[in-house]
């Protein structure tokens, strides 16, 4: 008799408990909450959210590894951070369809730039979605894998102050749009040699010209922008100064899966001349927009505005530009 | 610090804890509501968040829990935890038949233990074989969850094989460093008046004793685990719960020599010494290799940790003993003196994990009240204290405790030292003889608390 009750005690505590946790587990309302992991364990979990125009989407957000931080691409928007464990909150208005990239801001870990989902947006919007339009560098023929090597280099850093005080001799069509994402800084530089009216000037007043004709379409603010933007996006792999010495460069350098597709290699030294006075501007874009195949290198094209895809680019050419108005020299 | 045969308190001579001892009602709740809580943290360490600090498992088993065993249960009542604990409960159950009373029929082939692998040897690999794995173990609520989901099955495995609490006794990890710290600590169970024993013929206390231990053969409180089953079916109400001195049992010398006690009191000195280095340390790196198992640094801290254990401490310790033997010229056999003078490790090595557990878990307090409003860690305020964090003042006081403990420990290992050397050497070279001992408690101290306070 006692020991029937001995035994009622213990098989009821433990069903109390079994019953317990099932109940919990059911009561759980894990939908709708977005779990963020480690790219390598599964990264955004779902990753594919949806929405509708007009109807506000709130999303419940947790990491279960590090503190990770969300943002939707080309929408301005703070960023909200997600600490392990416990629940972050961010409400989302959509006023047109499509299909929005989310992705983390924080650096992660190696792989955190492959922490990306998709919001897909339906329903009519006040502004219909945009068309579907090919990116610069495919409209101007350019193949932004190829090799590009400058062919010629300046002795001295250009300066655009340098250049501003021959503004006078430089050919109108050198400063127009068409012209500077279409060219790079060392093909200008051979046909401004080749320009017979400019043959008193020295190879390096050249330079400074060239440079000048850059920094029409690299304003300060838009320097600026591409600064922040480069600190928070791009330094982790391409280094604080530009070198390629970011703190992630040494596993992308050290990555051998070649075959599996995700193969990486050392990221891009935008201080190196001969590589970056070879490129165009519409190179540098298209490179931003869609990736490196090959390389490790996200595409942008999802997050970044075109406003601030070019602004990048301006901020890239301070690498190789003096582009303050201030004369050194 | 105490002598041995000073005063004691019984307490089951107090009539309301006499009626709790008796009685098997209240252990047994005891042990169902503990039974009901390890198989609450297996299912929340396996089905809720994978967030260490959110999830229950974690914060009960290495925050809480541990906290109270190194604080609580061991320093002031020595394997008082195992009296609770449920590990061996379901086991027991199969193989007596019966949750209250041995039962006549039981499933088990009870054989006896293999007397190979008597004493602490396979809980000192154990505990190691944890070690070795803690800074994931400790981190990782599913690992937590298999582990513990894997000693309460091996629990229940030797139950039907082996005799008694076979696990308890020889396998344990927790149970075998309880059992040797029990002896520093002021609770006992003892036989009153021996010759009452030696003329009982039916040894009911002995055939009872699910640890199979004889109360009058009892030399030390090192495999007692105070269930009182003994004072409950003593035909004579012979057998006494006493309040004794602290460290009663130490400072004797033994009949038998048990170098297993001696290594298990140095693994968990180079434990203390691991475990502080890789989370309390500065060291990213340290804590990196320790976390990713399988890679080359986490072999090599592996090696490292072993080899401390097995090879660097104990060499330092042989060397110290041979050192005061020979300055002595004490006459007692080498392996003697080896496992005799280990007593004095176990104040240090206790007072050692006092310290180290102060400088772990006491931060990590806010979290014990967080998980008890959000057990599985799915962002709930059952209670409202989820949000809750204890103030920081608290903390203040730490490093000042921890200094005490250790400086506590080393004092009362220096003077157990001192009693055990006298023992062994004529009293005009004990002087000379506890200096080794000594320098090596002094050593392993000053390490301790460069790695607390550095």
């Amino acid at each position: 008799m006692r020991e029937k009750l001995a035994r009622w005690i213990v098989i009821l505590l433990l069903l109390v408990t079994v019953m317990g946790v099932a109940a919990a587990w059911k009561a759980r309302s894990d939908e709708g909450i977005l779990h963020a992991r480690l790219p390598e364990h599964g990264g955004w979990i779902p990753g594919d959210l949806r929405a509708t125009v007009g109807q506000p989407l709130t999303i419940r957000m947790t990491s279960d590894d590090v503190t990770h931080s969300f943002a939707v691409g080309q929408m301005d928007m703070q960023a909200v951070n997600i600490n392990p464990g416990e629940m972050s909150e961010v409400t989302l208005n959509f006023d047109r369809p499509g299909k929005y990239t989310f992705y983390c801001t924080r650096w992660c870990g190696a792989d955190h730039w492959r922490m990306r989902g998709t919001i897909e947006v339906s329903g009519a919007g006040m502004e219909e979605p945009v068309k579907y339009e090919p990116p610069l560098y495919l409209r101007l023929g350019l193949d932004i894998d190829a090799e590009h090597h400058a062919q010629f280099l300046p002795s001295q850093e250009p300066s655009a102050a340098r250049g501003a005080r021959l503004e006078h001799r430089l050919p109108q069509q050198y400063t127009s749009w068409e012209y500077y994402i279409s060219h790079s800084p060392s093909s200008a530089w051979q046909e401004l040699r080749n320009d017979r009216s400019l043959s008193d000037l020295s190879d390096a007043e050249l330079w400074d010209l060239a440079a000048y004709a850059w920094a029409q379409h690299s304003p300060p603010e838009a320097v600026q922008t591409g600064a922040g933007l480069y600190k928070e996006n791009c330094a982790a792999c391409h280094g604080e100064t530009g070198d390629g010495e970011g703190v992630f460069a040494n596993e992308l350098a050290g990555d051998t899966h070649a075959l599996d597709g995700h193969a990486t290699t050392t990221p891009t030294d935008f201080s190196d001349e001969e590589h970056m006075l070879g490129a165009a501007p519409a190179v540098l874009h298209g490179k931003i927009i869609r990736g490196g195949m090959g390389t490790g290198m996200p595409y942008w094209g999802p997050i970044f505005t075109d406003e601030q895809v070019w602004a990048l680019v301006s901020y890239l050419w301070t690498y190789q530009f003096n582009f303050s108005m201030e004369v050194t020299q | 610090m105490f002598a041995p045969g000073e005063s004691r308190l019984n307490l089951a001579r107090l009539r309301v804890l006499d009626k709790l001892i008796k009685s098997r009602w209240p252990l047994l709740l005891a042990r169902s509501i503990t039974l009901a809580g390890f198989v609450f943290t297996i299912l929340v360490g396996l089905l809720g968040s994978p967030v260490g600090s959110h999830n229950f498992a974690i914060i009960f088993v290495w925050i809480a829990w541990w906290t109270a065993l190194k604080l609580f249960f061991i320093p002031l009542g020595g394997r008082s935890w195992c009296s609770v604990c449920p590990l061996p409960m379901p086991g027991e159950w199969l193989q007596n038949g019966s949750l209250l009373t041995k039962a006549q029929k039981s499933i088990g082939l009870g054989m006896r233990w293999p007397r190979r692998l008597r004493g602490n040897w396979l809980a000192s690999g154990l505990f190691l074989l944890i070690g070795i794995f803690s800074a994931l173990t400790l981190t990782d609520a599913r690992l937590t969850a298999w582990i513990l989901l894997g000693l309460l099955g091996t629990a229940m495995l030797l139950s039907l094989i082996f005799e008694r609490r076979a696990f308890c006794s020889y396998v344990c990890p927790i149970g075998g460093f309880t059992g040797i710290y029990a002896k520093t600590a002021p609770l006992e169970v003892r036989v009153i008046d021996s010759d009452i024993c030696k003329s009982h013929a039916e040894k009911t206390c002995y055939t009872h004793c699910p640890w199979g231990v004889y109360p009058l053969a009892m030399r030390d409180s090192s495999q007692c685990g105070l269930c009182m089953e003994c004072l409950r079916v003593c035909t004579y109400d012979n057998i006494s719960l006493n309040l004794r001195p602290f460290g009663s049992d130490l400072g004797q010398t033994n009949s038998i020599t048990r170098l297993d006690e001696t290594l298990l009191a140095l693994v968990m000195l180079s434990s203390a010494l691991s475990f502080s280095a890789v989370f309390i340390g500065p060291w990213g790196w340290l804590k990196s290799a320790a976390y990713d198992v399988g890679s080359t640094a986490w072999w090599a801290y592996t090696g490292a940790y072993l080899a401390l254990s097995l090879l660097v401490l104990p060499g330092l310790y042989t060397l110290a003993v041979w050192w005061s033997q020979k300055t002595g010229q004490a006459k007692a056999p080498f392996k003697r003196l080896l496992a005799d003078y280990s007593q004095a490790l176990l104040p240090l090595g206790l007072f050692t994990w006092i310290a180290f557990t102060i400088d772990f878990a006491f931060p990590k307090f806010s979290y014990v009240l967080q998980v008890l409003s959000d057990p599985f860690g799915w962002g709930w305020n059952l209670v409202g204290t989820s949000g809750v964090s204890l103030p920081s003042a608290l903390l203040g006081a730490a490093p000042v405790l921890q200094v005490g403990a250790v400086v506590v420990g080393l004092f009362w290992s220096a003077n157990l030292s001192q009693r055990l050397v006298a023992k062994q050497v004529q009293p005009a070279r004990a002087r000379r003889a506890i200096l080794p001992l000594a320098g090596f408690s002094l050593l392993f101290s000053l390490t301790m608390l460069l790695l607390l306070l550095g």
